[in-house]
This record gives structure tokens, sequence and C-alpha cells, in this order.
């Protein structure tokens, strides 16, 4: 049994450099997100904090965790002392032979109901009121919090910055409030960073916001949190949290000028693509692009077409037309006419054209 | 007074009983009997549980590899989806009040069924049609992968067969109301004289409070299914972003029913759980009316707090605390039950057989479940748990730790009753044994995950999550082993074990004065009124090698009665 | 054998009760209280069924009151206001039924039976005139709204023949044949003498008279109506007068050449699609002044999700008219065994529950009357 591999997996990446380079090459087109809120101490110890929780990346993660611990310690005095009670009773009162005699006990007692019923409220009452003042900290946004948009769909996300940049993963600045405005372009989704606590669906046909003050920089894993469809569980992707402005900014700014077509074409895949369709030869829920470059593609319809130019722009902006066999009968992609116009699908053909050159299985 | 020749008539093992009375498919197809119409469902619900119990076992068998590609994420999306909603629909809901309760309920009140016995029987065939329903979306090739919470819009853009199963839904829901409102009218007109409502087992309460429930809340799930498939068919617009709607409304509508629905899942297993404690300790169950008051409460509660599911779904942030905290006030009564029922034990005479063992377990599993609950009551660490394996786990720990097994510890108690026939114990034991650390197994690492972050619903996982999920996916097996070998034990006692008299478990409730198996009519003699947990009021009779009623024993024989009769 | 003997015990229960008392009831009174109690409860049920719509409606209502406010002009108040009538009339002759069976008159409550259940088909036929008008002018659910107020004309030869909506003449198909079906075995039955049955049938033919009553009403009333908003709003209600009472307008039309225009410009553009809508209005416009007017807004200046009103109205209306198809199949039950002069001052259970359904059924209705009909 390989229990011990993958926590090994998560230790060894003490260097963060590695992990961010990892990271940029799996969690866009693979599965894994390594998350360096799981590299922690006294992960043995199931009586702690760092036991239960990852990384307390954010201002709010500590009460969270606080309310939880107690929660946790009430729950295990009240249960390790009524089933501790039931053992003892089911040993001490056990029936021996064939004899029964119970032995004459009250079945009644006001005053222990009314007791047994009041004292556990005043816990209650005290968890309710602790849940509800840290869930204001959670729910209340800081008045200078910077406002990112974001915009799930299935099954990635697009972060958009008060700048204008936008990537495909979260980037955040260390004590910078950020207030998520959150926006869905189809179903239901969930923002969830479990290293900030902070959770918050993305409802169609409405924004919903999510607050979050990073307080420790790493990179932490982001995921969707409510099912959204065939692709839900590859629907993750990674929150780093800067030292600074100017290091978030060396990570988001994209400019187009300064780049290939194909890298231009590479970071618009990641984007808007990357969700659906892997380039590691994977099928998901779109077929993978790494190799589709000039081959007879099979349709629906039992036709097979050429993957060349026009085909690639019908593709994307009429998804409609020309499914691949195994993908349909109805095509999940919706257009992308007027998202990506015809540059844009220019630099993705010149990023699948290079794909292609690289693949090692040409 | 009666003498030998007739208690041997009332109490001995009958030639003709009800399961023998009339013969041919037609005599159970048409039945109106209610124990017939009960081990039918019986029959059907464990049919849905193995159904969806192989579901689950395919679930956890992907998910114990890495990176697992046994199942595509399509597959593994429809077998979490059938899981749940065969598992709700058509297992837990009907499983104790619709099979047990059927079987129990009318005996112990001393009639000779439930008011409406057509009206029964149609129960019984909606929940076949609505299970067919729900199994057609899998037939029809399409499959099924909304979730059992078929929330929108997802489900209304997804091509697979949310109509099937929504309606099977929506039938299964009429199937319920149909029994819920059955036991209401029973309950209430249909009473031995004199049985006044203090005198009722605390089954009875908990299976009132569940048709209460059953009763109130499925309308509005059918009105919701029913919307959701004119929004699926036609568009209308009420659910779906697209056209102006609002998918939160939905979710609010769905939880209205489902919330209470948790509690028609969990209030006749602790109705059972009542039951069995009091007679596996020979004591009168203490704090009766706290415990009885406690079901209404809680069924009526439970109306109050079905925001509890949407902390995170948008809705606004006093509507979050108000159900946050009305959500704690449903732990209160919940918690009398559970010190009462320890509070029985106490100086009790504990026999620990295969039902006893069932009914401990269940407070070791219902208490976690329970606790866990406050975790998730809480709202800032709702927020963070939500949706994650914390929540999985807390409700199997309620659900399948609660409710199933209760329902095997009921079948373990009620089995001789129902087929003059002892079972294994000890077999019965090592299947409990089985099922208790196979389940702890199974959903205890979920809980590690879910606040670490792992969340539900997820075909893949990442690696650190690896260890939890083999664990689990072994507890699964585990489990599955022992509910198997309950289900042997059980079966196989019900054809070859050894003949019991007709009260092997010196229990007072009513049912108990019938022969073993019943008479198609329940009970050959009126049965005599006494306090269900009056113990004392059943002596042991020799030549029958059973408890029988002190009215009806031989009066020459009769111990004095060592406690008072109550009033 | 011994089994057999305490049978016997049992069954001399209820001997002496008669017929209809189940063999698990002790007595007439625990099973005339059971049925009271259990219809009450389901009652309860039916009532939270149509609550879970009512819950939609007064959010759709709280949170975009313009949409009923744009929308409720549609729904005509009059047709509505004769629906209330009928079933509120219904109700009265149920109770009357109630009372003949409580003193055993069976045959006055065959009688007030039948009048209820005719009462029932004219609702249903009314709602078929409004229902047809409706998606004739494109008014359907939030996703098919398509406003046109232009009427295609019909195609199905009835449809021409009466100048009736095609889709008044599909609806008409099943009351048609299930008439012509009840009258056939009403004959049947009379001449194999088989008197009560053929009773039953004339009985149910009477009823499914009742709908064509209500259509041929409903026609009359929805002309009036519109007849008395022609005054106000001449040009466009001339345009727009309904196809279907071509035949009893034809007096009043002031311009026949531009309906005959209008009727071709319908037919050569069947989609009928926003373009088409759009044109005519144009056209309109400029033949008669002032196109649009309160009771006929511009369909371009609704909200887009005024289409969710109707979803609702069609919605709590339609599960509503099938409630009414329910209560039509169980009254024939008890009109059938009042037939059979089953009922007794001791025995008459199922009407006072059918009557007790039907009274909810009413009672539905008077709520969706004014919070659909009569906003504003």
């Amino acid at each position: 049994m390989n229990w011990q591999i993958p926590l090994m997996l998560a230790q060894s990446t003490d260097n963060l450099e590695e992990l961010r380079k990892r990271t940029a090459a799996i969690s866009l087109d693979g599965t894994t997100v390594p998350d360096s809120a799981l590299v922690r101490d006294g992960t043995s110890n199931p009586f702690s904090t760092e036991y239960w929780f990852p990384t307390q990346a954010s201002s709010f993660a500590a009460e969270v965790d606080f309310l939880y611990m107690a929660v946790f310690w009430i729950s295990l005095v009240f249960f390790v002392a009524i089933v501790g009670v039931m053992i003892y009773f089911c040993i001490k009162y056990r029936r021996k032979g064939d004899v029964i005699a119970p032995q004459p006990s009250p079945s009644h007692n006001t005053a222990i109901e009314i007791l047994w019923s009041v004292l556990p409220s005043i816990l209650l009452v005290w968890i309710f009121y602790v849940g509800a003042e840290s869930y204001f900290d959670m729910r209340i946004p800081r008045e200078d919090a910077e406002e990112i948009h974001v915009t799930a769909k299935q099954f990635a996300w697009i972060f958009t910055y008060p700048d204008g940049d936008q990537t495909a993963e979260l980037h955040l600045v260390r004590d910078r409030p950020a207030k998520l405005i959150l926006q869905s372009e189809d179903v239901l989704h969930s923002f969830f960073v479990p290293a900030f606590r902070q959770k918050m669906d993305v409802v169609p046909g409405r924004y919903t916001y999510a607050y979050v003050n990073p307080t420790q920089s790493g990179q932490y894993r982001l995921s969707c949190n409510e099912y959204c469809g065939t692709g839900h569980s590859k629907m993750k992707t990674m929150c780093e949290v800067h030292d600074t402005v100017d290091d978030r900014k060396n990570n988001t700014k994209w400019i187009k000028a300064d780049h290939q077509p194909w890298e231009n074409g590479k970071r618009t895949y990641q984007i808007q693509c990357s969700g659906c369709h892997k380039v590691n030869g994977e099928k998901a829920t779109g077929p993978a692009l790494n190799l589709i470059w000039g081959i007879d593609e099979k349709l629906m319809t039992g036709q097979t077409v050429k993957v060349d130019e026009q085909y690639i722009l019908d593709s994307i902006w009429e998804p409609a037309k020309d499914v691949v066999d195994g993908f349909g009968p109805v095509t999940k992609m919706n257009s992308f006419k007027g998202i990506l116009n015809q540059n844009d699908v220019n630099d993705i053909i010149a990023y699948l054209k290079k794909l292609k050159e690289e693949s090692p299985a040409q | 007074m009666v003498d030998a020749v007739t208690r041997q008539k009332l109490f001995g093992t009958p030639e003709i009983h009800f399961l023998n009375c009339t013969k041919g498919w037609k005599s159970w197809a048409f039945t109106l009997d209610h124990k017939r119409i009960g081990i039918m469902y019986l029959i059907g619900v464990t049919i849905a549980l193995f159904l969806a119990g192989i579901f689950a076992l395919v679930l956890r068998s992907h998910l114990f590899k890495f990176d697992s590609k046994m199942l595509s994420d399509d597959m593994y999306n429809q077998m979490f989806t059938l899981h749940g909603a065969v598992m709700v629909f058509s297992f837990i809901i009907p499983s104790i009040p619709a099979a047990l309760g059927n079987l129990v309920l009318p005996m112990m009140l001393g009639a000779k069924d439930v008011a409406f016995p057509r009206l029964n029987l149609a129960s019984f065939y909606l929940w076949i049609i609505g299970t067919g329903c729900l199994l057609l979306a899998i037939l029809s090739g399409r499959g099924l992968d909304t979730g059992w919470t078929f929330y929108t819009p997802y489900s209304i853009d997804t091509n697979t067969g949310v109509i099937y199963a929504t309606f099977g839904a929506f039938v299964l829901g009429f199937s319920s109301i149909f029994t819920g409102l059955n036991f209401l009218v029973t309950v209430n007109t249909m009473r031995l004289k004199g049985q006044g409502w203090f005198k009722l087992p605390l089954f009875l309460w908990s299976l009132y409070a569940t048709a209460i429930i059953q009763v109130l809340a499925t309308p509005v799930l059918g009105i919701t299914l029913l919307m959701l498939i004119a929004e699926k068919t036609m568009h209308i617009g009420i659910f779906d972003a697209k056209y102006g709607g609002d998918p939160v409304l939905f979710q609010h509508f769905f939880w209205f029913y489902s919330h209470p629905a948790v509690y028609i899942m969990i209030l006749p297993a602790m109705g059972v759980i009542s039951e069995l404690i009091s007679v596996y300790s020979q004591k009168r169950i203490f704090g009766y009316s706290f415990i009885a008051f406690s079901s209404v409460a809680i069924a009526l509660l439970g109306f109050l707090v079905w925001g509890h599911h949407m902390f995170t779904s948008g809705q606004s942030q006093v509507v979050t605390l108000i159900f946050s905290a009305i959500t704690f006030t449903v732990a209160i009564p919940s918690a009398v039950k559970v010190f009462n029922w320890l509070a029985t034990l106490y100086k009790g005479s504990i026999l620990l057989n295969t039902p006893m063992c069932y009914a401990l377990s269940f407070i070791f599993l219902f208490g976690i479940g329970g606790l866990t609950g406050l975790f998730l009551g809480a709202l800032s660490t709702d927020i963070h748990l939500h949706d994650t394996y914390f929540v999985v786990a807390h409700f199997h720990f309620v659900m399948v730790g609660g409710t199933l097994t209760a329902l095997l510890g009921g079948l373990f108690h009620w089995w001789p009753k129902f087929f003059g026939r002892m079972y294994n114990d000890l077999l019965g034991r090592v299947g409990c044994f089985l099922v208790f650390s196979g389940f702890n197994l199974t959903f205890f690492p979920q809980f590690v995950m879910g606040s670490r972050g792992m969340p539900r619903r997820y075909a893949s996982y990442d690696p650190e999550f690896l260890p939890f999920h083999q664990l689990s996916t072994i507890g699964a097996f585990v489990l599955g082993i022992g509910i198997l070998i309950s289900f042997i034990v059980l079966v196989y006692a019900a054809f070859k074990g050894p003949r019991c008299g007709s009260n092997p478990f010196r229990a007072a409730s009513l049912e108990w004065q019938s022969s073993s198996p019943p008479d198609f009519h329940n009970f050959v003699h009126s049965p005599v009124l006494n306090d269900p947990y009056d113990f004392d009021s059943q002596v042991y009779d020799d030549e029958l090698d059973t408890y029988i009623s002190r009215e009806f024993a031989d009066p020459t024989k009769v111990p004095p009665r060592t406690e008072p009769v109550h009033h | 054998m011994a089994v057999a003997d305490t049978h016997e015990i049992h069954d001399d229960h209820h001997h002496d009760h008669g017929e209809f008392i189940a063999h698990h009831f002790d007595g007439p009174e625990q099973q005339f209280d059971s049925g009271k109690l259990g219809i009450w409860l389901f009652l309860v049920t039916e009532i939270l069924f149509f609550g879970g719509l009512f819950v939609a409606y007064t959010l759709y209502r709280s949170n975009h009151p313009e949409i009923f406010e744009q929308a409720h002009v549609f729904l005509n108040k009059y047709l509505g206001g004769l629906n209330t009538i009928v079933l509120l009339f219904s109700s009265l002759t149920m109770a009357l039924g109630v009372r003949a069976a409580q003193l055993g008159k069976n045959k006055n409550c065959a009688v007030y039976v039948l009048i209820t259940m005719v009462c029932a088909a004219v609702f249903l036929g009314v709602k078929a005139v409004e229902y047809s008008h409706k998606w004739d002018m494109g008014i359907l659910v939030r996703s098919a709204f398509n406003l046109t107020y232009t009427h295609p004309a019909p195609v199905t030869s009835v449809g021409k023949w009466l100048h009736v909506s095609d889709y008044l003449v599909y609806i008409s198909v099943i009351p048609t044949l299930l008439l012509v079906g009840f009258l056939v075995a009403s004959l049947m039955g009379k001449l194999m003498e088989k008197n009560v049955f053929s009773k039953f049938m004339l009985g149910l033919s009477i009823m499914v008279g009742g709908y064509f009553l209500g259509v041929g009403v409903g026609l009359i009333f929805m002309d009036v109506a519109e007849g008395g908003a022609n005054e106000s709003h001449a040009s466009i209600q001339t345009a727009d007068q309904p196809l279907m009472l071509h035949a009893m307008t034809q007096e009043t039309r002031e311009d026949a050449s531009h309906d005959e225009n209008h009727d071709k410009t319908a037919e050569s553009h069947p989609a009928a699609d926003h373009v088409d809508g759009q044109a005519h209005h144009e056209e309109h416009a400029h033949a008669g002044g002032e196109a649009f007017s309160a009771h006929h807004p511009d369909p371009e200046k609704l909200s887009r999700n005024v289409g969710i009103f109707f979803s609702i109205y069609y919605c709590m209306t339609g599960l509503h008219a099938i409630h009414i198809i329910g209560g039509i199949v169980v009254l024939s039950w008890i009109l059938w065994r009042s037939l059979l002069g089953q009922w007794r001052s001791d025995y008459f259970g199922p009407v006072d529950y059918v009557g007790l359904y039907w009274h909810l059924v009413d009672l539905i209705w008077i709520y969706l009357f004014p919070l659909l009909y009569l906003i504003d």
C-alpha cells in the first residue's frame, strides 16, 4: 500500500519556485494542483488544528479554526461521555443468564430533563454567537478592498483585475484585501479556497461576492465547489498570494506585442479553453488539442473533416456545426463569437501548430 | 381468563397465518393486508438498497486509485447521482415508515389494518412506478448526472434523463404522501378503545411526526419537480437565469422539502431505537413524554431550517443568520432523546443481542452524526465545510449510521414476530459488528478530508487525500459485506430458522399479543390494552416457551407484580 | 379448525352495518371519521401543492412588479369573472347535493351533482376560449412568448367554417369525441335496457354539452369585452379583432379591406415572428393613428421577462384545470352511485369527501382570479 507516497510528494515541494513551475505545467492542463497550504507541521496529531486544516492564509482563517476546534472539543467531551456511560451501563447492567431482573429505578425526572436540555443550550448559543461573529468578518469587505472580477464557466475560471489584466489563476497580494465579484456564464459554481476558509456560490443571473484578506504568501488550491457538470472535478486552478503589488503585476500583465503569436495563443487557450480541452492527449469534456492540427477528424455525422484554419474558426464560433465523434450528439460547448475575435483565433491556431510540432508522438 | 387450549390457539405457532392464508402471486399483488404490503415494501427497498449500494461501491472503487481511470468523469457523475437519488427517494424515505411502519403500526394500535388499505397498496405501486422511472433514466441510455438535488440551471441544461428522474421522484413523493396520510388517519381514528396518546409506543409517536412531515412537505417537492419539468420542456423561466428566472428559488423550494425529508429519514429511526433500548433493557423508557414531544418538536422545527443548506448560495446575510440560529434549536430535542436512552439503560437488564447491538451502534453513530452537525450549523465553519466531504460524512453518519442501523435493528427485533422464526444471533452480531466498523472506516476519514478542503462530487482528487480515500474504500466494502451477512441471516431465518413463540423478547406493545406470524386479521383475540413499557405485564409461559400477557396466563403460575401499574 | 373459528368471532363485528363498511373498521362512525380526516389531510397537501406556485407568484410579483403591471392587461377579466360565478354556483349545487345525500334523496343528489359537473365543464369551455385566444396572439410561456397581436387565419375546415381559432378546434376534439361516445353509449344502454347506465351516460353527455356551452358563452363574452374596448381604441381594435369573432362582429367591422390585408400578411408569414409583428404595428400606426394603448401595449416596450407572468399564469390555471378535470372524474363516480341509489343517512361519506374537494378547487380559483386577473 503506497499510502506514504502522496504525503512525501506534498512535502518535497519546499522550493516554491519549483512548485510554481509544476503548477504552471499541471494545474492548467492536468488534474493535480499541489497546494503549499498543505505543507504543514504537526499533521500527525489528530487533536491539533494543523491536523484538520490547511495553512491559515487569510485574516479570518484563525477565527474559523478556533471555532472548529472549540466545537471539536465540546463534541469530543460529550461524545466520550455518552459512549463511555453507554458502555459502562452495558457492562454493569448486562443481563446475566436468563434472569430478567431490572433493578427498580425512576422512569421520569423532570428536573434532570430540564437540566440536560438547558445546559447544552447555553453551549449552543455560544457556538452560534461565535460562528455569526466570524461570519460577518468573512462577509463584510474592508472599505479599501480592491475589486477583482471572477467569471466562472464550465469548467474554468477567468480573473479580471482592476487594471484590466486577465488570468486563469487568481493572483492576490499579501495584506491587500480583495473583494471578489463573482459571476457565472452558465450554471452554478462555487468559489472555494480551503486555505482562506472562504467559499461562495457563483450564481447565474446575479452577482455574488467573496471577500478575502490574504495574510500569507504562497500558492493555494482554488476549486469549484458546486457541482457544475462533466468537468466539475477538473475546474480547479491556483490562487497565488504575492508579497508585493509589483510581483503580482509581473504575473498578470501580458503585452501581446512582446510575445510570439503562439505564446499569445497559449495564453488565450489557458484562459478560455483549458477548462474543457487538454493538451496532454487526454480526452476531457472536449477533445484534446495537442495533436489535432492537420489531422482528419471524424465527426458525429460519420464524415471526416480536415482540421485546418477554417475548421478551427468554425469550431470556436459555431461549435454546434461540426461535432467530433464521441462528443455529441449535442455539443457542450458554447459559441465564443464575441469573446474571441479572428486575431485571437489566429493566435490559437499558431499555438496548435506549435503543439503539433513539439509533440514527441510525431 | 383462558385455558391452556385457548392459550395455545392464541399464542402458539399457527398453522394458517397471514403469510400462507391465501396463495398465488395475485394474493400478494392485489392484497390489501398491511403486513403483506409491508413485506413487499421491504423487498422493494432492499432491492433499492442493493442497487444504490452497488453504485456506491463502484464510486469508492474508482476513488481507491489516485487519478483513477476506472470511470470517466461523466460516468462518475452519473454514479453518484444515481446512488444519491435511489438511496434517498427509493430507499431511505420509504424504508422505516413504509416497510417497518406498515408491518407494525396497525398492530401497535390493536387495529386490523390501516385506515385506507387500498391507498396503502396504491402507495406501494406508486413506489414501483417512481423507482422504475428513476431507473428508466439509466435504461434510456442517457443516465442522470445532476446530483440527487437536481439543482437548476444545470438540470435544465444537461441532456441526461432529468425528466424521467424528476417524474420518478414526483411519483415517489405521492407514494410517501399516501403512506403518511394513511398513518395519520390510522393513529387518530383507529386506536384501541382506551388507548390514549400517552399509551402509544414511542415508535408510533415518531411515525406520527414523520407522517406530518410527509403530508406537509412532500407536496412542495411535487410542485417544484413539476415546475422543473415544465422548465426543462417549455423553459417557463421560473428557475432558469437565461430567461430571467432565479436558480436560488429552486434551492429554496427543494430544501423546503428536502430538509424536512431528512427528518422523515431519521425520526422513525429514533422511534425504533426507543423501542429497542427499552425492550432489551426490560425497563420502562425514561422520560416518555420528553421523547414523544421531542419527535414532534423535531418535525415542526424541521420546517424552519431549510436555509442552512444555502449559507453560501447568495441568500441574504440576515436570512442566513436566522437559519443558523433556528438550526441549533433542533440539536436540543435530538440530544434529549440520546440522554433519555442512556437513562433507560441505567439499572436495566441489558441483553446484548443483535437488535440491541444495532441500537447501541445507533447511539454511537448518531452521536457523531449529530455532533458534527454543530460544525455545520455554525456559520463561519459551515462556509469552509459546505459541500466538502465533511458534509458527506456528516449526513452519512445520520442517514446510514442512523437510519440504516435502526432499520436493521428494527428488522432483527420484529423479524420473529412476522415470520415466527428466530435468526442466528451470533451471526447477526457479526453482521452488526461489520456494519459498524465498516461504516466508521468508510466515513470517519471523510471528516478529515472535508475539513482539509476536499470538495464533494469530485471524480478525482489531489494526492494528499489518497490515504484517506483508500481507507474509505476499504471500509465501504467491509460495510457492504456486513449488510450482506445481515441480509443472509434474516432471509435464512425467515425460511429455515427455528420456530419461536409469540413474544420471545418480552416486549409489551400490542403487536406482541398476536401469534407469530400474526393472523390475517392481526389478532385472533382482541388484544388487552396495556402500557407498552410495562414489561412486568408479560409473564413467561413454560408450555408455550414465550411471554404472554398476565390476563391470558395461567393464574396459578403468575408471579406477583414487581412494579405497580402506571396510569 | 381453530383459526377458522376465531375468524367468525371477528366477522360478527360488522354484519349489521351493511355492505359499505370495510372489514377493518369497527363501525360507520369510525369509517366516516377516518374518511373525513383523510380528505382534510389530502386537501392540506393540495393547498401546499398549490402553495409552491403561490410562493413563486409572490416572489416574482414583489421582485418584478413591472411584469405583472404590463402583463395583466392581456387577461380578460370578464371571462375570469364569468368563470368565478360559474364555480361559485357549482359550489352551491355541490353543497345541495351533499345535503340531498345526507337525507338519502338519491335522485336530488344526482341532479345536483350533474349540475355541478356541467358547471365544471362550462368552466373548462371558457378556459379553452381564453387559452386559444392567447396562443393565437403568441402569448405563451417565457421562452416562447412572442406577442404579435395578429391572429393566424384558421386552416382547419372547422376553424374556417365557424371562424374560430385552430387551437380551439384542436382542444375541442376530445370533448367532441367524448360527447359522441357518451351519446352512443347512452343509446346502447337504452336499447339493452340498462337504464341506470343509460342515464349515467346521458348525464355525462349533458356534462360535455356544458363544455360547448362554455365555449359559446366564452366567445360571446370575449366579443362583448373586446367590443367595449373598441369604442375607446377603435383603430387597433378593428385591426386586431380576434378572428374567432368574425362571424359575430361582422356588422361592427368598419374597415373590411384593411382586415383582409391583415389576414394575407399573417398568412404570408406563417412564422409570425417579431419582424412580422412589427411590420403590422407600423402599418396600423400608419392607417389608424394611435396604434398602442394601455390595453394593447407595444410589444417592443414590454419587459423581456413579461413572459414569466404567463409562465406562472399557465402553471397555476393549468394545474387548476387539471384539478377541475379530476373533479369531473370523481363527480362522475358520485353521479353513478347516486343513480344506483347508494346514499343513506348513515352512509354518504364519499359525497361529503368529494364535496370538500370540490369546494377547495373552487376556493383556489377564488384566489387565482384576483391574483391574476384583477391586478391594479
